[in-house]
């Protein structure tokens, strides 16, 4: 009886997984319909607007789930995936810009506004071979990968642990932030890339384009949490508990524990990057503000507030505290800050496993 | 740092690089007798002598008994055998070919020396069962770890440790709702996974019953022989119960070393334990 509740934690395919799929396909299917066969102004039907938002609402949850990969189950407190995910934004930001072509305001056929008006002759060398979808796509993985494995490579190496890990990642991303800022960097300095046309030929303003990226965002996730579920369900995912909980015994049974968190951060980062990728085109901007300190902190507190270590809580937490972002800043906009630390304390003091830790206690005391 | 290696070894006119060298193998050489040689070794932590000109051999297949006052630098000499502390001076060999200061923890763990901490570390959020299959020897490689399954000869091999530890009940438990004595068990059932050559044991009765402590005492006599175990221990009783050898140490070096009774009725054992 036991042997066997505790089994089926072990499958990649457990209950909490299959419901989780369920919702998802079933979200996403009952956007599609009601977008596109109700008519509008119809009390049914489910406006672009609102396609967006949740298209927004589901790469934040993929972004989730990266960070619950390294803090959950791993326990490097990362402050600094908003990194990862504004570089993969960057990198979509750079096709969707090559995209363009001639019909930006300056109308110049290879360079991009910011650049004629800052007046420069010619493309950087890093922004060729961005006009190629499967060449931006490719970066989108590549370069987060690449900074969060060099990053890695050397914090790990050097057993950097703990908080003074989280304040690396900090600096680490406040620095990208202000690199991206200056115009001489290349990608369109404070204002970022933006007035994006179209993608792989599609209108980025029309209905059926919107309502594509928003299902090719539910297939990411999907996509992404399975993977992340089946890392946490191998061996290598106990490894990586058991490096979160007692790291130097790990590293006396003879794991390298350096190597293990190598890998998870730089597969995490990765995650990051495909949900920026994801967010760009449907938000139609990307600056340095995304960069900002305060972003990866606020990934955090999504985790946190979702319920740790459960991958599904942290989609719960994402889509929740964004939620209430959206409806809280439209009303008391100044006060959104102050909300957002009071739940995080109000979480960490009463509901240490986050809701879905709390729905979950409550449906054993019922059962 | 390797650079600057390399071009010492160049300017080095009289010798042969140490790349061109063969490679010292990494199998465990016994065929002189010992399987840990640890010679002249001092290590201090901010002026404090931990370990000072520490001698130790030990044969392949005993049971030793390491015993002395707190603070004789029993933990440390441990750290410095599992490379969690490197030496000031001195040289540490695992059998007469592999180099332990060369090596970091992984490294030596996968050499074959195993360890049980002083406080028993087991993985709390893990289930027994879990605990024990993450200490198994093998390939532990990120890659391996991620498409490993267990085979029908791992997982009879775990049932097998789970039985010779008294934890076959607790298969499916947390490891963190066990006992103190069982997560004692429960560790050096771990280590046993390991398959190591040397077993180093510290305290491992502490916060055990006398019937615990009498089925531990078994266990490690019943490991003697196919591997070498190192018990570093303080209560008399239990040592006095298990060893034929026993080496006491005292500020970070060897005081005595001989039969139980031998050392207790040394002069100089005497004095550092009951003072003067």
């Amino acid at each position: 009886m036991l042997d066997k509740a505790l089994m089926n934690d072990r499958l990649i395919f457990d209950k909490k997984t299959q419901s989780f799929l369920a919702i998802l396909t079933a979200v996403a299917l009952l956007v599609s319909l009601l977008n596109t066969f109700v008519p509008e102004g119809h009390i049914l039907h489910c406006s672009t607007f609102t396609v967006t938002l949740l298209g927004k609402y589901l790469c934040y949850a993929l972004l989730a789930v990266s960070v619950d990969l390294v803090w959950g189950y791993l326990g490097i407190l990362s402050l600094g995936h908003g990194a990862f995910f504004a570089l993969g934004g960057y990198a979509m930001g750079m096709y969707l810009m090559r995209q363009i072509g001639d019909r930006g305001v300056y109308g110049d056929p290879l360079l991009p506004d910011f650049m004629v008006f800052l007046n420069w002759k010619e493309l950087p060398w890093f922004w060729h071979g961005f006009d190629m979808f499967w060449f931006a796509s490719l970066m989108v993985i590549l370069v987060p990968g690449l900074l969060a494995f060099v990053f890695g490579w050397m914090a790990f190496r050097s057993r950097v642990t703990g908080v003074y890990l989280s304040i690396i990642t900090q600096a680490l991303t406040y620095a990208l932030q202000q690199a991206f800022f200056r115009n001489e960097m290349g990608f369109g300095g404070n204002n970022g890339l933006t007035d994006f046309k179209e993608i792989m030929g599609f209108d980025l303003q029309s209905d059926a384009t919107r309502l594509g990226l928003f299902l090719c965002t539910a297939l990411a996730l999907g996509l992404g949490y399975m993977a992340c579920r089946y890392i946490v369900c191998s061996k290598l995912g106990r490894v990586a508990v058991a490096v979160r909980d007692a790291e130097s015994r790990t590293r006396f049974i003879g794991y390298r524990v350096d190597k293990v968190k190598l890998w998870i951060f730089t597969f995490s980062a990765i995650l990051a990057g495909i949900a920026g990728a994801l967010y760009v085109p449907q938000v139609g901007i990307i600056n340095p503000g995304e960069f900002n300190p305060i972003n990866s902190i606020e990934i955090v507190i999504w985790v946190a507030v979702g319920g740790r270590a459960t991958l599904y809580g942290a989609v719960v937490g994402a889509i929740l505290i964004n939620y209430a972002k959206s409806t809280f800043t439209g009303w008391l906009p100044d006060a959104w800050l102050f909300a957002l630390g009071g739940i995080f304390v109000f979480v960490t003091l009463y509901l240490p496993k986050g809701v879905t830790g709390f729905l979950n206690r409550k449906q054993e005391q019922l059962a | 740092m390797s650079a600057m290696n390399f071009i010492e070894q160049i300017r080095q006119r009289d010798r042969v690089f140490d790349f061109i060298q063969p490679q010292a193998s990494s199998r465990l050489d016994v065929s002189h007798g010992n399987i840990l040689y640890l010679e002249d070794i001092s290590v201090s932590f901010d002026g404090f002598k931990a370990i000072n000109n520490l001698n130790l051999y030990i044969k392949e297949g005993e049971l030793r008994c390491i015993i002395g006052p707190n603070g004789a630098g029993k933990t440390t000499m441990m750290d410095i055998i599992t490379g969690k502390t490197r030496p000031d001076t001195g040289s540490a060999w695992f059998g007469s070919r592999i180099n332990l200061l060369e090596l970091d923890e992984p490294e030596i763990a996968e050499a074959g020396i195993g360890r049980k901490f002083q406080k028993p570390t087991v993985f709390e959020n893990h289930l027994v069962v879990d605990n024990l299959e993450l200490a198994m020897a093998g390939n532990k490689s990120v890659i391996t770890s991620l498409f490993a399954r267990l085979s029908a000869a791992q997982k009879e091999r775990i049932d097998e440790v789970l039985e010779t530890i008294g934890l076959k009940d607790n298969k499916y438990r947390l490891a963190g709702s066990l006992s103190h004595g069982q997560k004692q068990w429960l560790e050096i059932g771990m280590l046993l996974m390991q398959n190591p050559k040397l077993l180093l044991v510290d305290e491992p009765v502490a916060g055990m019953t006398h019937q615990e402590m009498d089925r531990t005492a078994e266990l490690l006599k019943s490991l003697a022989g196919q591997h070498s175990v190192v018990v570093v221990e303080h209560d008399m009783d239990f040592v006095r119960s298990i060893a034929n050898h026993v080496t006491v140490l005292h500020q970070g070096s060897v005081l005595a070393e001989g039969t139980m009774d031998q050392v207790q009725s040394n002069p100089k054992v005497v004095e550092v334990y009951l003072g003067e």
